[in-house]
């Protein structure tokens, strides 16, 4: 008998369907795919099982038994765990008492759970840490063990593998065989095709709200499944030779920062230069102080007398703040495009105006309307942003389309240097491949680039060099050609730490 | 001048007292995002209720309970306007403050000026006999005594307990606090319910044991001093507890300049201890990193779950 049945299961907001009569079936120990862009409807679909959201029609089943779930709390006492991609983290609490809140312990147990986890899954975390301090990918691990806490029958993970390293992702995956392996059926959520083919026993294929397909992903082709998820085929970027500029129009030197976070990483003698018609690629397992570098480039955290330098097209920048920099033409894509990259209440015009108020779109500090629109037109066109216009909200794109704004935004600029953090994080395909692609062109175009992700197969795609950032410090650059996946996962994993040490 | 000296001390404590009382409910009820401004008016209905029940032949305790209930029954409609009908925090709280300051000028008319005998004191055995900090710090109210404890028990609360977790939760990320199954508008409603309560007591505790008298307007702006006690005290029970002494401090040492014979406008000795208040508080609060990680985030908006 099948775990958990949906039948008809329909959810609107306002004139969009977001879900539309999904028939859906999932066996114990199951590990069931289901797969679509950003915007087709997954998480729709997993917040109505997770009680979150209420369905308008439909019926869903648990065990053979009409199911109702009117919030979170009864899934979860039927058995419903769930790992969100957002993540549904207090920020001010402790991990423990994060874990603790959720599942009703004390805080002593939760420690003792968040321990044990972590030894067994490799989940491992500071029970005591704060969670604001943590990076995107140790807020899941907290969210993984905070599911795995009530001991669930349906765990239901969101996009799982995007903040994990590369080197993690086989451990993961053993986390998720164990699990099922135990009778415990796993929902996973992904837009990405080699490890839904590797992990998962069935994949049902989701397009604009609709199930388009249920497949056996091992027994369907990579190809054959991106074409069911976007309907085409999957574009590659298409590089040309570029010509590298002989002087380096970012140069950094020896940059020493500690973090005001008591958590945080800090950066150790990270030099590192980035010449015109490049992308420099910084790899490296997020929480590594990656977030930091990308601070102190961006002009967030200036440096101080004796924190090292930094060069930007010949002139000294380190004590420069963020206006002083995006003026000498360095622009930068942040890495949380809610939080940082826009303000998730104005509409895109307003956003344009954030950083392209230097575009000549002000005129004695007024705002020139037509000039705005215009602008934010142009970034919605060069990105091609899927919107309801220049006066949508920002916050009501999916992240993809948000993010290639941002972009379109940054170049609209016309800058001379790129810096652009988790460009891709959690974007689908579609929209990574279209920023793959911006990136690319730029570097034809003379720009230098410089990429912080934590997917190392987008920077295997795109960089002409790439670095690795492990505990604060930065290795040396591997070139293209020698910068295979296993040798960037030995650095990924401090192998070149451990030699400086030595030596 | 060791007179001086347990004056002050004994002043301090008594002046104090409502303050902490009041601000560590007002800090319970913004630690669950709500902003409630309504304090002074709380604590003007509390007071004159708890002044009618001394003055009806009613125990001390029994009167301030009845300050606390009066003032969370205004809570309670506060509540509801601003969790269930998602009333602007800001503008409700104004409104059903000043609701409540002219409630109870009203109800309290016909006591104008009337004066109640004073709460009995219980001296500590021992302690009380000390020179100087003897009758100090330890020839009080019952209620002197129980303020200091009930911060600590707020503290505690806050960090240390499940109730704790929930109520910060809710006043931080109520959809993430929602979707791991918290209701959060209960939440809030029995924080501001709280809130109310002890901003009752506070009131209560104004006109039956530190003046002895009720007149219309007695409260005098504490309930503002209280809501800036919470902010500038950046959420933390200790600190404000520290700013509330505070103020009774500084509202005795406009008594002391005038015993001087120092020739001081009176409006400007009775400004001080506000001004001194928010200085001190303040600079106790220059570090923007407490204020970030203690002050809830979500602080007075509406909230309302999805569906």
């Amino acid at each position: 008998m099948a775990l958990l049945e949906l039948c008809g299961i329909t959810k609107s907001f306002g004139a969009v369907t977001a879900a539309q009569s999904l028939d859906l079936s999932i066996q114990p120990g199951e590990i069931h795919a289901i797969l679509g862009e950003n915007g087709a409807g997954k998480s729709t679909l997993m917040k109505i099982i997770y009680g979150v959201l209420q369905a308008d029609a439909g019926t869903m089943s648990w065990d053979g038994q009409p199911l109702h779930i009117e919030n979170p709390a009864q899934a979860r006492a039927y058995g419903i765990g769930m790992v969100f991609q957002h993540f549904s983290l207090f920020e001010t609490l402790t991990v423990a008492e994060n874990v603790a809140l959720s599942s009703g312990v004390s805080v002593a147990r939760a420690t003792t759970h968040i321990e044990r986890s972590g030894a067994r899954f490799g989940l491992e975390i500071p029970a005591a840490a704060k969670v604001h301090a943590l990076s995107q990918g140790e807020r899941q691990r907290v969210e993984i063990i905070r599911a795995l806490m009530g001991d669930p029958k349906l765990i239901i993970m969101d996009e799982p593998t995007s903040v994990l390293a590369p080197t993690a992702i086989p451990g993961f995956f053993g986390i998720v065989r164990d699990l099922a392996a135990a009778g415990c059926a796993v929902l996973f959520i992904s837009h990405k095709l080699s490890e839904i083919r590797t992990l998962c026993h069935t994949a049902t294929v989701m397009r604009r709200g609709q199930i388009v397909a249920t497949v056996d992903p091992t027994e369907t082709s990579q190809a054959d499944l991106a074409r069911l998820m976007i309907g085409r085929d999957i574009p590659h970027p298409k590089r040309a030779v570029a010509t590298v500029s002989d002087t380096p129009i970012l140069k950094v030197t020896d940059v020493t920062v500690a973090d005001d976070n008591p958590f945080g990483t800090t950066l150790k003698d990270v030099s590192l230069t980035v010449h015109g018609g490049e992308i420099v690629g910084i790899a490296g397992i997020s929480g590594n102080g990656q977030q930091l570098l990308a601070h102190v480039l961006s002009g967030e955290i200036p440096l101080s007398p004796g924190q090292g330098d930094i060069v930007f097209d010949g002139r000294p920048v380190g004590r420069h703040g963020v206006a002083e920099r995006r003026a000498a033409g360095l622009a930068y894509v942040p890495e949380d495009r809610q939080a940082q990259g826009s303000v998730p209440e104005l509409s895109l015009t307003e956003n344009a105006l954030l950083t392209g108020h230097m575009a000549g779109l002000i005129q004695h500090g007024l705002i020139r309307r037509a000039a705005a629109t215009a602008f934010s037109e142009r970034c919605i066109d060069d990105m091609d942003v899927r919107c309801a216009g220049t006066g949508a909200e920002a916050r009501s794109l999916s992240g993809g389309n948000l993010q290639k704004f941002i972009v379109g935004r940054e170049l609209a600029l016309t800058p001379r240097l790129l810096i652009a953090a988790q460009p891709t994080w959690g974007v689908d395909i579609g929209a990574a491949q279209a920023i793959h692609q911006k990136l690319v062109d730029l570097r034809q175009d003379g720009l230098g680039v410089l990429v912080i992700s934590d997917e190392l197969d987008d920077l295997l795609e795109i960089s002409d060099r790439i670095h690795v950032m492990f505990r604060g410090q930065l290795s040396a650059s591997i070139p293209r050609a020698e910068a295979r996946e296993d040798v960037i996962g030995a650095l990924m994993a401090g192998s070149f730490a451990e030699a400086v040490a030595a030596s | 001048m060791t007179e001086t000296l347990t004056f002050l001390l004994s002043g301090t404590l008594l002046a104090g007292t409502p303050l902490l009382i009041a601000a560590l409910g007002e800090l319970v009820t913004e630690k669950s995002g709500i902003l409630n401004l309504s304090v002074e008016g709380m604590m003007a209905v509390g007071a004159i209720f708890a002044f009618m029940v001394v003055t009806g032949g009613g125990s001390y305790w029994v009167a301030l309970a009845a300050g606390g209930m009066a003032a969370l029954v205004v809570a309670a409609l506060f509540a509801v306007v601003v969790i269930f009908t998602l009333a602007n925090q800001v503008a409700a709280g104004l409104a059903v403050g000043i609701l409540g300051l002219g409630l109870a000028g009203l109800i309290g008319d016909p006591f104008e000026a009337q004066t109640v005998p004073p709460m009995p004191k219980l001296p500590i055995p021992g302690l009380a006999g000390l020179p100087v900090l003897g009758r100090g710090l330890f020839d009080h109210v019952p209620v002197v005594y129980l303020a200091p404890v009930l911060a600590l028990a707020t503290w505690l609360m806050l960090t240390r307990t499940r109730l704790g977790l929930l109520l910060r939760s809710a006043g931080e990320n109520p959809d993430a606090a929602n979707s791991i199954g918290i209701n959060v508008r209960f939440v809030r409603f029995c924080a501001t319910l709280y809130g109310g309560f002890c901003a009752g007591v506070a009131g209560g505790f104004i006109s039956v044991v530190s003046a002895t008298l009720w007149a219309d307007g007695i409260i005098a702006g504490r309930g503002w001093i209280v809501v800036a006690l919470v902010v500038f005290g950046t959420w933390r029970a200790g600190r404000i507890a520290i700013g509330a002494y505070l103020f009774g401090l500084a509202t005795l040492s406009g008594l002391l300049v005038q015993t001087t014979g120092v020739a001081i406008p009176s409006q400007l000795l009775t400004s001080i201890p506000y001004i001194v208040t928010i200085v001190a508080i303040a600079l106790l609060s220059m570090n923007p990193k407490l204020t970030w990680l203690n002050a809830p985030v979500s602080l007075g908006q509406p909230y309302l779950p999805t569906k």
